[in-house]
């Protein structure tokens, strides 16, 4: 028996086991994705919004009414509305919005960009404010840094957005000036930058723009600030308490004895470890800020992902609905399988058993 | 690892520049002006299409109808691409003849031709707006036989019955009859769509400026017309950007980073009082606030509750404290500006009256209802006083908060109690708001034409044929009284409690002049704005 399993021959079918694996993963995907689809188009059909009116206004006579209903596919079973909207997926075809009948991919690629840049801008305030300061705490237990952090933490999870963020506006916008104000960019600036990217500040840096470049960091830095405020609040509580479980553990113990500097211990021995589950944390924040946040993009007129998603929905838009919850999926099974990926290289038992 | 510590240095640093990077003095461009506004009810660019409030201000800066009215005295029609007209003496045709040397912003001269193609388009394309132009007889079939060129300048405009003629003219006046230009349009025709698809995000027209760009829930750019054949408009440029939000807007507006605020809330207008650079404007609008009681309610359907409702409302204190000045207490369904608008307002709030009504009715103790409330803090302010006021004559009414599409899809199919709504005009006729209000051809529920008065299953077949007279009466003094004589009636009878008529409310920059708030959205202009 013990000969099968160190049969040389085993190892032939580690390809094999790898395609395994990567059926499995799609499968799982398409099952996902197939539900995430399902459950957004049942929901749109099930609001009591009539998406036609949407289209012709209240005004129309019934034959336009009548017309559009047609067009829009709604005197089809619900079932064949789903089928047929399943199949265009497939082909890539995503449909056309209802209200501005351009195509979906189109809508999003001009809207996903602006959210794109805020929510990275927005992750990297967060991350690089949020692991710092939740290992001040872990380090710092139960002293005044400690508290300090916790009420820092509480307020990021309390407070509403909407309200810091008019709050933000009125005091670093009106009153002192030093930011500019709602909206990506300054009129002046609008036409002069070609978007190639949609990431205004990446296109105004690669055609040298720098007068543009620092009005749309102007204008981000607002907006991204907050955002990355509140995955600070979050981020800083897990970190603290990961560096809490590792610095409890034997090993660095062991590290003390052996006269390894503090510093080293913290940054190096303890937060290595900390790191592998923060990745997750970090990666679960930033695909919920390119969600789009729709309070704070109103709050700040950013033409991104969330506001559009809303505006969709409340207007009973479905193709834009389905199309941005699919965007929102990918994302998040995208990030997941990020984080995956990192884990390995971060982690070297996870890295011998892949 | 190491680097962390440097990272967050370097992070500190980046912040600290940026927050002190000197803020560009917020001063928009001199030749260019720009506004708040929330566009996101803009779907399309297409005169045949536009039925939305902001997508008809931007066409009626942009495009050019035959006719138009004098926005201070409506009574008073002119020609802008038409130079003359003539009403045939059947009253069954109006004749047009058009300017001469006039141009669309493409350097094509407007002839009969783009006339006519417009007005056939929108009839064949038979979107929203279309009935404005079919309701005199008009259909894809016949159009190109009602409408016809009788010369390189001149046209007729056939029609099935003799209809009042500053009925037609007033239509004419409407987004829906603005002259594209036929060439341009038919260079982007594709399969016999008449350039639908293109003109949706595009532009074909004559106005003061262009529209060049459309970003949906972005921003409006328009730029000046150079081929324009009235004068030219002094402002360059002129942008739509779209900020939701009311009190952004306002900061915006205080900074100086925007011209004009559209949407300012009433807490804004009151803040903004005492600003020195910052002037509040106003304009009466055709807008009017009313509940709409659904007749198939069982209470409501008794003629005393229906008077009674009318009598449990506190007009003046919602008019000044929660709409603090944008809206005026009105009574009637036609609007003030109108011909032949009603100007009494016999209703205040009267408990006692209302009680003794509500006896009357057999129900002393009152009785339950619901109102779908569209969730914007002014309807749902004022929905909440007349819950207050209604409470103190027995009468239990529950809101029913719902976002705008979601009251709306409910109202039209019926199944309402209370609805409370707010209807604007169509075109600058009585017979707009006569045709919905007091007009009911058919309340069966599968009626071909659903009107106001039908969603509240008001079944009137007498006042329906009054106002179908009015439609025919050639005389304006005559046909004025007789929507006179429809209003008292409708007043006393009718399941509509009729409380306000809308004020337009804008704060501009002190230095911006000459923005004309006008009675109906496309004659809101900033063609002559200067700064």
């Amino acid at each position: 028996m013990s000969l099968t399993t160190n049969d040389p021959g085993g190892r032939s079918s580690a390809p094999s086991r790898f395609l395994w694996k990567v059926t499995k993963l799609l499968a799982t995907l398409a099952m996902t994705f197939f539900g995430l689809l399902l459950v957004t188009f049942l929901i749109g059909r099930i609001v009591p919004v009539d998406p036609v009116l949407a289209v012709v206004g209240d005004r129309a006579s019934q034959s336009v009414y009548d017309k559009a209903f047609i067009e829009l596919g709604l005197d089809k079973p619900l079932y064949e509305q789903f089928w047929i909207y399943l199949q265009k997926v497939m082909t890539g075809d995503f449909g056309q919005s209802f209200l501005t009948k351009k195509d979906i991919s189109e809508d999003i690629l001009r809207v996903f960009p602006a959210t794109v840049e805020l929510a990275t801008v927005g992750i990297l305030i967060g991350t690089i404010l949020g692991i710092p300061i939740g290992i001040l705490a872990a380090v710092k237990q139960g002293k005044l840094a400690d508290q300090m952090v916790r009420v820092l933490g509480l307020i990021g999870y309390s407070a509403p957005i909407f309200w810091l963020g008019l709050l933000a506006l009125l005091v670093f916008y009106a009153k002192l000036g030093w930011v500019a104000g709602p909206g990506r960019i300054d009129i002046a600036y609008e036409y002069s930058v070609t978007q190639k990217t949609g990431l205004l500040l990446i296109d105004s840096a690669m055609q040298g723009q720098w007068d543009a470049f620092r009005n749309v960091f102007s204008h981000i830095i607002l907006p991204a600030s907050l955002l990355g405020y509140f995955s600070m609040a979050y981020i800083s509580r897990m970190t603290r308490s990961f560096m809490l479980n590792e610095l409890a553990q034997e090993y660095i113990t062991t590290a003390r004895v052996k006269g390894v500097p503090e510093w080293r211990i913290i940054w190096v021995h303890a937060l290595r470890n900390a790191a592998v589950p923060l990745v997750t944390v970090v990666a679960l924040s930033y695909a919920g800020l390119l969600e789009g946040s729709v309070l704070t993009e109103t709050v700040f007129a950013w033409p991104g992902l969330g506001q559009y998603l809303t505006n969709s929905l409340q207007n009973a838009d479905m193709n834009a609905v389905l199309g941005g919850t699919l965007v929102i999926g990918v994302i998040f099974v995208g990030l997941n399988l990020l984080s995956d990926v990192l884990y390995t290289l971060l982690d070297p038992r996870v890295r011998r058993r892949g | 690892m190491l680097h962390v510590p440097k990272l967050i240095a370097a992070a500190t640093v980046a912040l600290v520049a940026g927050f002190s990077a000197p803020a560009v003095q917020a001063e928009t461009p001199p030749d260019t002006l720009i506004q708040a506004w929330s566009i996101d009810d803009v779907i399309s660019l297409d005169p045949a299409e536009v039925f939305e409030f902001t997508a008809s201000e931007i066409l009626g800066n942009s495009y050019q109808g035959l006719i138009g009215y004098d926005v201070n005295d409506v009574s008073n029609i002119f020609g802008v691409i038409a130079e003359s007209w003539e009403v045939a003496p059947d009253g069954m045709s109006i004749s047009f003849k058009i300017r001469d040397g006039m141009k669309f912003a493409s350097g094509n001269p407007i002839t009969a031709d783009d006339v006519v193609y417009s007005l056939t388009r929108a009839v064949k394309l038979d979107k929203s707006p279309a009935f404005i132009l079919t309701q005199f007889g008009l259909n894809a079939e016949n159009v190109d036989s009602m409408v016809v060129k009788t010369g390189d300048m001149s046209l007729d405009f056939k029609m099935d019955k003799p209809y009042a003629p500053t009925l037609v003219l007033y239509c004419l006046t409407a987004t829906v009859g603005f002259i594209v230009d036929k060439n341009l349009v038919q260079e982007h025709e594709v399969d016999g769509d008449m350039g639908y698809n293109w003109l949706k995000t595009a532009y074909a027209g004559s106005g003061a400026f262009t529209i060049r760009e459309w970003r949906a829930n972005e921003v409006v750019v328009l730029e000046r017309n150079d081929n324009f054949s009235g004068d030219a408009a002094p402002m360059m440029r002129a942008i739509y950007r779209h900020i939701p939000e009311t009190s952004t807007q306002r900061l915006l507006l205080e900074k100086g980073d925007i011209d004009i605020a559209r949407n300012l809330g009433a807490e804004d207008i009151a803040a903004l009082q005492g600003n020195p650079d910052v002037v509040i404007d106003s304009g009466v609008k055709g807008s009017i606030y009313y509940l709409g009681l659904n007749q198939k309610n069982e209470f409501l359907s008794k003629p005393e509750v229906r008077q009674a409702m009318k009598y449990l409302v506190d007009y003046a204190t919602i008019a000044d404290t929660i709409m603090k000045g944008k809206v005026n207490v009105h009574q009637a369904f036609l609007p003030l500006g109108f011909l032949g608008a009603l100007e009494d307002t016999p209703f205040s709030l009267n408990i006692e009256k209302a009680k003794e009504l509500l006896a009357a009715a057999g129900l002393p103790d009152g009785f339950s209802v619901t109102m779908d409330t569209r969730n914007t803090p002014e309807i749902t302010g004022i929905a909440e006083a007349i819950q207050q006021t209604m409470a103190q004559a027995g009468i239990t009414m529950e809101l029913i908060p719902g976002d705008g599409q979601q009251t709306l899809t409910k109202y039209r199919a019926r199944n309402h109690d209370i609805y409370i709504g707010r209807w604007g005009p169509d075109y600058q006729d009585p017979h707009t708001n006569a045709d919905t209000f007091a007009r009911n051809p058919d309340n069966s529920d599968d009626a071909a034409s659903k009107p106001l008065a039908w969603r509240n299953s008001w079944d009137i077949p007498e006042m329906t044929a009054k106002a179908d007279a009015a439609v025919l009466e050639a005389d304006a003094g005559k046909r004025a009284e007789m929507y006179l004589e429809l209003q008292r009636e409708h007043q006393e009878v009718s399941p509509f409690v009729i409380m306000f008529q809308e004020i337009e409310v804008l704060g501009r920059r002190a230095n911006v002049n000459g923005f004309v708030v006008g009675p109906s959205f496309n004659d809101n202009s900033f063609k002559a704005v200067t700064k």
